[in-house]
């Protein structure tokens, strides 16, 4: 049994995170990553729809982690990826121009970790030799699916977060030198009662507190650095909170990717970053070149998703949050 | 897990930061004022200028108005303005063409049919339908006890 504790699959054998790749727009690549990006582009970038942008942004991010990597479609075993649209159009249709046999998933902004998760498992349980993993997201679209029109005079709540337009791609690999995940933990939905589409920190922090706290638990290890995904401001202060409280503080080796891709002043982003994009390319960039150069050792990489729909949130149901995941030693 | 769904909701007020406020309350008096203000102007350029008689001339100046902001939303400015005015630029007859204007944009690529023309009242339809609907009992009221 691979399973230790109670939710966590302990990876055995290598599961190495061979090479990233990141590409964002406008607004992030002016953000204090700006050097950490692959590629930077603005975020209509040529097309005629956010739609078809955020796709070329996901293809983008794949195509060209594989060709830079001299890797042909012959060998990768399988692409996982999932973006925040509905029927997941941005991954499918990479996919359908890629030509990788696909596993789209859907975590809302969690799909990040998650995707690595179900690769690492594969990789693991010997189904597959090579993965590749991806999300997206994009500020545009997702207004136009979740919000209010972009051109819709407004003022938007201080609670309230900004969706990143960008896509990470990650290379998963049961060979090579690289940093190493050594296991996954899928966390549970949970819901406590938040209904505000503006305060998705709030909606996510009880499941990031819970699956990162059943990680540790079930590996006892001790992390260099632990990160979630798209918490901003708010979610970050309330996961410090319910650690606090349960003395078992984070603190000091905790942040946020929402957090860290934007200046929250200077940027006018109010709580921080989200979306499925944030955690991508915040890992693909920073994080991932801090385990390269060993300045993080172990690190925790959680990516948090708030499971909202428009239409239910009408009928006033609440927004379920869900977190996941992946112990990484560089 | 120790907070239920009533103790979670105290944690998410004291770490949720609260909207501006007083600011936005000055922002939306001095933008709104001023749309109001140039609504007048206008007005008076009809009345003065052109001897409109000044209910045709106060038409007119919305009329005038809603273009403005329809043109500005096009631009891409009216949004800009709205994150500074809030309800400034929402609450005047501007801020009514902005939500039609804003939804009829953003559909523009699903089609003229079922993009723009579907969605165009996306924003503005509730009040219009409410409008509508408070406007007919108002008249029938005025009918009956007249």
């Amino acid at each position: 049994m691979k399973k230790i504790g109670k939710q966590t699959y302990n990876i055995k054998d290598d599961v190495v995170i061979r090479d990233t790749f990141t590409v964002v727009g406008t607004k992030e690549g002016e953000g204090p990553l700006k050097n950490n990006f692959d590629l930077i582009v603005d975020d209509l970038w040529g097309e005629d729809s956010w739609e078809k942008s955020e796709r070329k942004f996901q293809k983008t991010a794949i195509e060209t982690l594989l060709n830079k990597n001299r890797l042909q479609k012959d060998d990768i075993d399988l692409l996982i990826s999932g973006d925040l649209l509905n029927q997941i159009v941005s991954s499918s249709f990479a996919a359908r121009d890629i030509g990788l046999p696909y596993i789209g998933i859907y975590g809302a902004c969690s799909t990040m970790a998650l995707s690595m998760g179900v690769g690492s498992l594969l990789i693991d349980g010997g189904f597959a030799s090579n993965v590749i993993c991806a999300t997206s997201s994009h500020f545009c679209s997702a207004e136009k699916q979740y919000r209010l029109p972009l051109e819709m005079g407004g003022q938007r709540p201080m609670s309230s977060q900004w969706t990143v337009t960008g896509s990470g791609a990650v290379w998963l690999s049961n060979t090579g030198k690289g940093p190493k995940i050594k296991n996954v933990t899928f966390g549970k939905i949970l819901d406590l009662g938040v209904t505000d589409a503006n305060n998705m920190g709030a909606a996510m922090a009880p499941a990031a507190h819970d699956t990162l706290k059943q990680n540790m638990l079930d590996t006892k290890i001790d992390y260099d650095l632990i990160v979630t995904g798209d918490l901003g401001i708010v979610g970050k202060s309330i996961v410090n909170r319910m650690f606090h409280d349960e003395n078992m503080s984070i603190e000091k080796k905790y942040d946020d990717c929402g957090t860290i891709i934007f200046d929250i002043e200077k940027q006018d982003v109010h709580a921080g970053g989200s979306g499925c994009g944030c955690s991508a390319v915040v890992f693909g960039s920073f994080l991932y070149k801090k385990l390269l150069n060993k300045e993080i050792k172990k690190l925790l990489f959680t990516s948090t998703g708030a499971l909202h729909s428009p239409t239910v949130s009408l009928q006033g149901d609440s927004i379920p949050g869900i977190a996941h995941c992946i112990g990484i030693e560089g | 897990m120790k907070y239920n769904k009533e103790s979670y909701k105290k944690v998410i007020d004291e770490y949720t930061p609260k909207n501006k406020i007083v600011k936005n309350c000055f922002m939306a008096f001095i933008f709104g004022g001023a749309i109001c203000t140039l609504g007048e102007i206008i007005k008076n350029i009809f009345v003065s200028g052109f001897d409109v008689p000044k209910d045709d001339a106060g038409v007119m100046a919305s009329v005038v108005l809603v273009g403005l902001s329809a043109l500005l939303t096009g631009f891409g400015v009216y949004d800009d303005l709205g994150k500074i005015a809030g309800a400034g630029t929402i609450v005047p007859i501007t801020g009514f063409a902005n939500s039609v204007v804003s939804p009829a944009l953003e559909y523009k690529k699903e089609g003229l049919v079922l993009g723009t023309a579907a969605n165009i009242f996306k924003l503005a339809g509730p009040v219009l339908v409410y409008g509508y609907l408070s406007a007919f009992i108002v008249g029938l009221l005025s009918l009956i006890f007249k």
